[in-house]
């Protein structure tokens, strides 16, 4: 049975993580190439790298952080934020990226996905999603629409809709962010996860609202979530990737334990 | 020092896996030629990519008979991922309708084949790998230690007792497979954290005194 996968996300811009200074482990909370490393001491199970950038310079700082993180870790890297490419796909593939996330150039050009996938294989190809809840009549069934651009712009399609289409071209997972959720600390949209997950056979991951470690537990349980992005929650130190693994093995649900890596070198 | 290899098959991320044989204190060259891989004292052959495409590239690269001489002569050799793939006769991968399935290196006898329809595929994330009896590749390490997958179709030996270790998802299957000095895994010990640097360790140290494989080879 597949783990429960809990997966730190670092915003990262010009090569600097920027949000979640107050790391107090660290030497340099924000160099990324050591945040990451942390992670992979943790137990972290994946890691998200979100290139809030969007300059062609900027970019170039982007693949020389993968390549230095992809060089210092041993767990999978997933790269996101502005791929409007298979050509900038491969670049992150080659430095050392094992799965590209695409959000909203997927969205002007869906073959961006099926593109990808054909060239990298599905595994590789990542669909994020940031959808916020619809106002509707009362008692009617919820709905979610998409945005695109960091959350900036409505694009009109329906949150549901869009991840069976991102499957059908060929995404390996889906990445659904909730805006309504994001940085409340509330909890996530369990809702809106379990509409996904009920609609796709791939992976979804929850991201935006966890709070607590009840708020994981519940977005694998009610929202039905393969893996967790956790960003606040983790770089605040409220929780260690430990101790929320506890938890969740102590509810019954199945994670990697956390083990050491053994000095060799 | 062993001379250990790692097979550049054209199709694989081999970054990763030279970085994490670095950690895991095992010393290996990159190559695509015959002549160094007949030599080594050890293999690793990654791969990633479509089954058909890649024994493509074996061949334009003049590699299938070199791999099966290094394989013939005893020498420790770790498939990885399509890598252990390609060790198997054949793939239900690109499988025409009709006619015979695309040839692997066919060093263990036994087919490639599809998950069944309605499982999620790609098969990605954290799977547990039981060891179907103690093998010195996994040494050190829990039964049901935790490896990270990512593969849409998995071997089954033709000889059950090729089968090293099991995965569960859907049904049992093959996640690590055993022939002698062959040995291969469908995870990524690359990228399992401590648990994958512990098995790539393993592998180094069967390199280097292969008499711990013992009355199995």
């Amino acid at each position: 049975m597949l783990a429960k996968r809990i997966i730190p996300c670092l915003d990262v811009q010009d090569g600097r993580v920027v949000k979640g200074t107050r790391f107090v482990d660290l030497k340099d909370a924000g160099d990324p190439v050591e945040r990451a490393c942390f992670y992979d001491r943790e137990g972290a199970d994946e890691l998200v790298f979100l290139d809030i950038t969007a300059s062609a310079e900027e970019r170039r700082t982007m693949l020389d952080v993968v390549r230095k993180t992809a060089a210092a870790i041993y767990i999978p890297l997933t790269v996101g934020g502005g791929i409007d490419s298979v050509d900038f796909m491969r670049r992150l593939l080659e430095n050392g990226a094992d799965k590209v996330s695409v959000n909203t150039a997927a969205l002007k050009e869906p073959h961006l996905i099926s593109s990808g996938a054909d060239r990298f294989g599905s595994q590789c190809i990542v669909a994020a999603i940031d959808a916020r809840r619809v106002a509707g009549e009362p008692g009617s069934k919820p709905r979610w629409a998409v945005y695109s651009h960091g959350g900036r712009c409505p694009t009109g399609r329906d949150a549901v809709e869009w991840a069976i289409e991102a499957a059908r071209l060929g995404a390996g997972e889906i990445l659904l962010t909730s805006m309504d959720a994001d940085g409340t600390l509330d909890g996530y949209d369990n809702a809106l996860l379990a509409a996904v997950a009920a609609a796709v056979s791939i992976p979804v991951i929850a991201s935006g609202g966890a709070g607590n470690l009840e708020h994981l537990y519940e977005a694998f349980t009610a929202g039905r979530a393969h893996a967790v992005l956790a960003a606040s929650i983790l770089h605040y130190g409220t929780y260690t990737i430990a101790a929320i693994k506890e938890y969740l093995v102590k509810k019954g649900l199945p994670v990697r334990p956390v083990s050491r890596y053994l000095e060799t070198g | 020092m062993p001379n250990v290899v790692i097979v550049d098959s054209g199709s694989a991320n081999l970054g990763s896996i030279s970085k994490a044989l670095e950690k895991a204190a095992v010393t290996a060259t990159i190559s695509d030629n015959p002549a160094v891989i007949t030599a080594a004292d050890g293999i690793v052959f990654p791969g990633v990519g479509a089954f058909e495409h890649a024994m493509k590239l074996l061949r334009e690269k003049e590699l299938p008979p070199a791999l099966l001489k290094v394989i013939a002569a005893g020498k420790p050799f770790l498939g990885i991922c399509l890598g252990m793939q390609l060790l198997f006769s054949a793939s239900e991968e690109c499988g025409r309708p009709q006619g015979p399935l695309p040839g692997g290196l066919d060093a263990i006898p036994g087919q490639v084949k599809r998950f069944p329809a309605g499982l999620p595929v790609p098969h990605v994330g954290w799977n547990r790998v039981a060891p179907r009896y103690p093998h010195p590749l996994f040494s050190g390490l829990p039964d049901d230690s935790y490896f990270y997958f990512t593969h849409s179709f998995y071997v089954q030996p033709a000889d059950p007792s090729h089968s090293l270790a099991q995965t569960e998802y859907g049904r049992l299957f093959t996640s690590a497979a055993s022939r002698n000095n062959l040995l291969g895994v469908q995870f990524h010990p690359e990228k399992s954290g401590p648990a994958g640097l512990r098995l790539l360790s393993n592998f180094g140290k069967i390199i280097a005194d292969p008499t711990l494989l013992g009355d199995l080879r």
